[in-house]
């Protein structure tokens, strides 16, 4: 329910960084989502295309890089993508790790024309 | 190829999203700082027991003056059952939005007498998944999970224990009923968070909640 929120956010940002690039129109957003952020494609497509009628971003395709939770291995350092239900190191064997990816959540780029 | 074809090109942004949360929920930290309130904001999912702990805290924390904010989409049933105790409470009703977030808080924040309290405690909407997004301006973040929920959930939800400072198992009472294992459970937050303190807590038969009150105290500064 706050993809609203989010699809306001997301605009906001694209019309500024628009503006100052000197766009007619917006064609395409890349966003950068890691799977620990807790957002949803669809949903954020959905207000998306509900918030931008008549604005430069109208039309534009939006792109979703999801970024996998990638744990640290606190005992020997080797960096992992954790299984659903397998959290242990394939190196040591330790349960776990940091987590060193899987929180991001930002507008990396924006594709206009002017 | 005309020759007044528009020119394509990319932008680099790399901005976050949701600062304007974070920026509010700086705000709201300035201002708790300034009346020396400490606030935890407690997040588990429906029914884990959010309101009885809260309950069972409001009658064992003696000494210390203490306000609630409780969130709920709708209704105003759990402020009502606070407000029964005598304690200074705010309902907010998010209407639908499954978290609270720092503007509801500082909003909220108004209705209750900072300079008269030492904590505040904020049930937030029951949820696993959004309330941990949304910065609220909080010193500590608590979790919630009872035994009937099963010990699998740091693998379904990591995010939120990875993010809190306290992880409470509450309804301990029914742990010899269900196959919740409090050690995998341990194994699998400690997995995420090593640091972090496990209590486990019945508010039925009391077990744990002295071992809560304490943490709290220490947070408080005054164990």
């Amino acid at each position: 329910m706050h993809e609203m929120a989010v699809t306001e956010d997301i605009l906001r940002i694209v019309k500024d960084h628009a503006e100052r690039g000197g766009a007619k129109k917006v064609t395409d957003i890349h966003l950068v989502i890691g799977e620990l952020s807790s957002f949803i494609d669809d949903s954020i497509q959905f207000y998306f295309d509900l918030l931008t009628p008549n604005t430069i971003a109208e039309g534009a395709s939006l792109h979703f890089e999801r970024i996998r939770i990638r744990f640290r291995c606190r005992k020997c350092g080797q960096e992992f993508e954790p299984d659903g239900q397998d959290w242990h190191c394939p190196s040591c064997q330790a349960l776990g790790g940091d987590v060193v990816a899987g929180k991001e959540f930002y507008v990396e780029s924006i594709e206009i024309t002017s | 190829m005309s020759d007044n074809q528009a020119i394509s090109n990319r932008v680099p942004v790399v901005e976050r999203l949701l600062t304007a949360n974070e920026e509010v929920a700086a705000d709201n930290r300035v201002q708790f700082r300034s009346h020396d309130v400490k606030v935890f904001n407690i997040m588990a999912s429906p029914g884990a027991g959010k309101t009885t702990l809260l309950m069972a805290t409001i009658a064992a924390l003696a000494g210390h003056r203490l306000g609630v904010i409780e969130g709920d989409v709708a209704s105003q049933i759990d402020a009502d059952k606070i407000a029964t105790t005598g304690t200074p409470v705010v309902q907010i009703n998010t209407g639908g939005a499954c978290h609270l977030d720092a503007p509801m808080i500082r909003h909220a924040v108004q209705a209750l007498p900072l300079e008269d309290l030492d904590l505040v405690l904020v049930e937030n909407v029951g949820n696993l998944i959004c309330p941990v997004s949304f910065d609220l301006g909080q010193d500590f973040n608590v979790g919630l999970i009872s035994v009937p929920e099963g010990h699998d959930k740091p693998y379904k939800y990591p995010a939120i224990f990875e993010a809190v400072d306290l992880v409470v198992v509450t309804k301990s009472d029914l742990l010899p009923y269900l196959d919740f294992e409090v050690d995998t459970f341990r194994e699998l937050v400690h997995g995420l968070n090593p640091t972090i303190p496990i209590i486990v807590v019945s508010a039925k038969t009391g077990e744990g909640i002295g071992d809560w009150i304490a943490w709290l105290e220490d947070k408080l500064g005054r164990g």
